[in-house]
């Protein structure tokens, strides 16, 4: 069944005519994802390989249906973006784009907690349901279906540990990057409760890092509301307080956010955590009795 | 990018909160010449980017010409918990009847704009939680309506402010929030928020801290980056649009992805061995992106091997191991590699690498396996 991106995904890309924006999008859809449209104001009425262009999002959903709005404009544009594919009452947002400011994300997650639209990043690789559709840059060469699903703050530890339960013959039934910026559309416990409901995963693993306080509230809500087994990751135990690790939101404050912190809460809640990616597969590797 | 205190100052200036009249010098000479114009007594502060200034030395009163050059030279040079000071701000000195605590801060937990204000100002947050959890008042600001009067009102006397000074309190906290906002501060502080005798209010210090990703839209603020500040590896590796963090260790790392990179650092750390840096290359796998990530790397003389950590995703790993075999080509460093090349075209990249036969250069299939080999090399 997979969460989020599946079969029924009908994808508009806002940005689809941008380098990045065509490269991904024509990816996606070789992947056999349903790329229906895209948006560049201006560009109405042109087309992406045959991926018809609109101007704005409100044409795009009605002329085409799409239900799941990428974002792959530049960041001063990316917040009014995510709001406009908002507008439209498009089910999900995946918002790529690295480097939006804090506070336009404040205001965006504030307003969308009023609506319909969930959104996942920014500052995210996207999701990858294996075998069923593709949204955003994960490669998915390395990754099949499979029984496990993975939720991270970031891209590249996600891929290295996802090859390595790869190559313990485990797949995957959606990978969703929730992105590493402070402010995140969807947060651990938002994803988790979607694979604790999916009857296509098994086990869940849960890539974390330092900053802010997203896997001690998930570390709370796995110990009371779920009942797969969850492993979890932490990276950034070597992090220095007050710098920003690359990802906007991975910087530890005083005291607060360190991945030892990350760690204990978790395994306090009955999460096993891998000290290392290749860790983190073996557990889940016994645990799945592989 | 946190400011100093007078810029900081400045911001709180053009959106309406009371600062005192000050000048930011760089000599002893500036000093006494601002002094004579601001008009006597006046106050020599340090401006560094680190807390306890005042401990340290870095904050006096001068009554005089005499006491601002004696404070202005032991200051001017002076190491504040490392860092030497360069600058100082002399303003007109105030005298105080009441000292609070006023701030916003950016509360990611709740996705929020959080307001601060306690009676007991002139010390550390933490001190005065410590000293009585319920000093410090704390309320979430919907950040699509903003700083409501009734919030400012509400703060002031549950926070026990002196009942006659409620209201200009609470507008100070409306100005402080428009700061906080217009300049997409990340954190805005001001500690002590004094009492003047005549009952007006000033902002006495100021700590902020700017979004780095909302600089574009701020050229000013970009501008008042502290170069001189600024670690030098640090400085080269932004000029090159790199990520780079220094760390105390010997090992250099390059890899692709935040997360990645802080990984790799937490592996080689429990192999034994101390990273010298976090550095992410990003997308970079070009000959021109690694030859200089390898530069900033190298220009940490205490480097001793250097660890590349590549997970191909859309990154290709010949690409990469190409980049690298033109690098080091340019670069012939001295020090040992260690290389880990993974994901898309990871075996194509380590064939290439080998057949390169570089000197000095090993070639590892895993991330343990590589920080292994690095800290084995690096001595």
């Amino acid at each position: 069944m997979a969460v989020l991106v599946n079969a029924d995904t009908r994808l508009c890309v806002s940005g689809i005519t941008g380098r990045e924006g065509t490269f991904h999008s024509l990816n996606n859809r070789s992947y056999g994802t349903e790329v229906v449209a895209g948006v560049t104001p201006g560009k109405g009425g042109h087309d992406v390989e045959g991926i018809p262009v609109f101007d704005t999002f409100h044409e795009a959903v009605s002329e085409t249906g799409a239900n799941t709005a990428m974002v792959f404009v530049p960041p001063p544009f990316a917040a009014d973006s995510i709001l406009e594919a908002a507008d439209t009452g498009v089910e999900l947002i995946v918002a790529i784009t690295e480097g939006i400011p804090a506070h336009d994300e404040l205001r965006v997650f504030n307003h969308l907690q009023r609506g319909a639209s969930r959104l996942v990043g920014p500052n995210c690789p996207g999701i990858l349901s294996p075998g069923k559709a593709n949204v955003g840059i994960i490669p998915a060469a390395f990754f099949k279906e499979g029984n496990v699903g993975v939720v991270s703050r970031s891209g590249t530890l996600t891929y290295q540990i996802g090859n390595e339960l790869a190559q313990r013959g485990f797949g995957n039934s959606t990978i969703v990057g929730i992105g590493g910026d402070p402010v995140p559309g969807s947060s651990f416990i938002d994803i988790i409760e979607l694979f604790e409901a999916d009857p296509d995963t098994e086990l869940i693993v849960l890539s974390g890092e330092i900053g802010g306080d997203a896997e001690e509230q998930a570390a709370g809500y796995i110990g009371e509301h779920v009942t797969k087994p969850v492993v979890a990751y932490i990276a950034g135990f070597t992090a220095p307080p007050g710098k920003t690790m690359g990802h906007a939101g991975a910087i530890v404050s005083g005291s607060t956010g360190t991945a030892q912190a990350k760690a204990e809460v978790l395994e306090a809640g009955g999460v096993r955590v891998g000290r290392t990616p290749t860790a983190v597969a073996d557990i889940a590797a016994e645990i799945l009795g592989a | 990018m946190d400011l100093l205190e007078y810029q900081g100052k400045q911001l709180f200036a053009k959106h309406g909160v009371p600062v005192s009249p000050g000048r930011p010098v760089t000599t002893v000479g500036d000093a006494v010449s601002a002094s004579d114009e601001i008009g006597y007594p006046v106050v020599v502060k340090a401006q560094v980017l680190v807390g306890g200034r005042g401990k340290a030395g870095g904050i006096k009163l001068a009554d005089d010409r005499e006491a601002v050059e004696e404070h202005g030279g032991a200051i001017l040079g002076m190491d504040i918990k490392g860092l030497t000071v360069r600058e100082l701000w002399i303003e007109k000195a105030s005298d105080i009847d009441d000292e609070y605590y006023a701030a916003f801060v950016f509360d990611r937990s709740a996705k929020k704009p959080m307001a601060m204000l306690s009676k007991m100002g002139g010390m550390d947050v933490e001190a005065i939680t410590d000293e009585d959890p319920e000093a410090m008042r704390m309320l979430h600001v919907d950040p699509l309506l903003g700083f409501q009067d009734f919030q400012g009102r509400r703060l002031a006397f549950e926070a026990g402010i002196a009942a006659d000074v409620i209201r200009p309190v609470g507008a100070m906290l409306g100005k402080l929030y428009e700061v906080f906002v217009a300049e997409d501060a990340t954190l805005v502080e001001v500690n002590p928020l004094i009492v003047k005798p005549d009952r007006t209010l000033i902002a006495l210090d100021a700590k902020v801290t700017i979004d780095a990703n909302a600089l574009y839209r701020h050229p000013d603020i970009a501008e008042m980056r502290n170069a001189l500040d600024e670690d030098p590896q640090e400085r080269l590796a932004r000029e090159r649009g790199l990520t780079y963090v220094p760390l105390e260790g010997n090992i250099g790392i390059l890899g692709n992805g935040a997360g990645l990179v802080m990984s790799t650092l937490d592996v080689v750390a429990q192999a034994g061995g101390r990273p010298a840096n976090f550095l992410d290359a990003a997308g970079g796998s070009k000959a021109e992106a690694i030859t200089s990530a390898v530069e900033v790397i190298l220009s940490n003389e205490r480097v001793t091997a250097i660890l590349l950590n590549i997970f191909g995703g859309i990154t290709r790993c010949d690409e990469v191991a190409r980049g690298l075999v033109e690098a080091v080509d340019q670069i012939k460093p001295t020090v040992p590699f260690v290389v880990r090349l993974d994901g898309t075209n990871g075996e194509e990249g380590r064939v290439l690498l080998a057949e390169a036969d570089l000197p000095n250069l090993h070639i590892e299939a895993t991330m343990l396996g590589a920080a292994e080999k690095v800290v084995e090399l690096a001595g």
